[in-house]
């Protein structure tokens, strides 16, 4: 929330400085925005009534049913998969992921579960092709799976 | 044109709204026990794209208008190098909110000029190195683990940048 209020103010404070330098510019700045916006609202509607949805159907304690057991290779490439397909809220992750600890999982699984939860967005796809390209996307989304579960053996091997 | 634009993206939105709602009513009568949970989740979802949002699309415009393209294939190029990739990852550290916002500004710094690597850097970082989110998940999960992960985290968001940096070179050639 502190993160939140101080880009608010940076954004502000930026425009009113913008404004002292050149009316012109910051209405055109402003007016950028505005279409910009626009034009991604759509999506940003789209994309948070599909967590939404796509959540209140594997709930929190579903995933918590799967991962919580013994470590296996099946349940690290499992939990990368389902961090793949999830989107969930940043509020939830973190707690989430101290409580499949307790229950018993391991930091390995977290650890993939994690990164590709964070960093692959399959529901976010169509956006990001829209933006930024099929090749940056596919390889984007497909080189962060892979490290992702390198990335969480490593964490087993040292923890 | 401006205006006729603010109009039509006004109207499919508006549409699109119609359309959520639809959904979200239907949901109700169907799956009445996902719904209040559903509903939950958006809501916390929209507070943060609410917040976030708004300010983002500011700085976009100004950046628009006020950072030079030279600028950015300066700071962010082609030839910015290894200052570019660590310049990228800064600035992916700074912010909070879901990676789907940083995409729109993810496409803005490689329509002006930034290197691929630079703008996979930036998402990455965004995506996994927060650090507000560092802090949240050190008092959840320890800060062994919270260290490990951030610190190979960093290593992996290079190691993709380039080898996605590669890929569309090479592809690009053929």
């Amino acid at each position: 929330m502190l993160v939140a209020l101080i880009i608010n103010i940076i954004a502000i404070g930026t425009l009113v400085y913008s404004f002292t330098q050149s009316s012109r510019k910051s209405i055109q700045a402003l007016k950028t925005a505005l279409v910009k916006g626009l034009k991604l609202a759509p999506w940003m509607v789209g994309i948070i009534v599909l967590i939404g949805i796509a959540l209140s159907f594997v709930p929190p304690e579903v995933i918590e049913r799967y991962l919580g057991g013994e470590m296996t290779i099946y349940q690290v490439v499992a939990a990368a998969l389902i961090g793949t397909v999830s989107m969930i809220p940043n509020l939830i992750t973190l707690p989430l992921a101290g409580s499949l600890i307790d229950s018993g999982a391991s930091y390995t699984t977290i650890a993939a579960f994690l990164t590709t939860l964070t960093m692959v967005g399959f529901v976010t796809m169509p956006l990001e092709i829209k933006l930024l390209g099929k090749k940056i996307t596919f390889w984007r989304n497909l080189l962060a799976f892979f490290f992702a579960i390198i990335i969480a053996v490593i964490i087993g091997v040292l923890m | 044109m401006k205006q006729e634009s603010i109009a039509d993206n006004l109207k499919k939105l508006a549409i699109f709204l119609a359309l959520t709602a639809v959904i979200l009513i239907l949901m109700r009568y169907l799956f009445p026990e996902q719904s209040a949970l559903s509903l939950e989740v958006m809501r916390d979802y929209s507070m943060e794209v609410a917040l976030i949002f708004p300010p983002v699309l500011l700085l976009m415009g100004l950046a628009d208008v006020w950072i030079p393209e030279d600028m950015v294939k300066q700071y962010l190029g082609k030839t910015s190098g290894w200052r570019g990739i660590l310049l990228s990852l800064f600035l992916g550290t700074l912010p909070t909110g879901p990676l789907f916002i940083a995409f729109p500004i993810a496409s803005e710094m490689l329509k002006k000029g930034a290197r691929i690597a630079n703008v996979v850097v930036f998402l990455g970082a965004w995506a996994s190195l927060k650090m507000p989110q560092i802090g949240v998940e050190i008092q959840f999960l320890g800060l062994e683990f919270a260290f490990y992960r951030a610190g190979l985290t960093f290593i992996a968001v290079i190691c993709i940048a380039l080898i996605t940096d590669k890929m569309l070179k090479r592809s690009e050639k053929i």
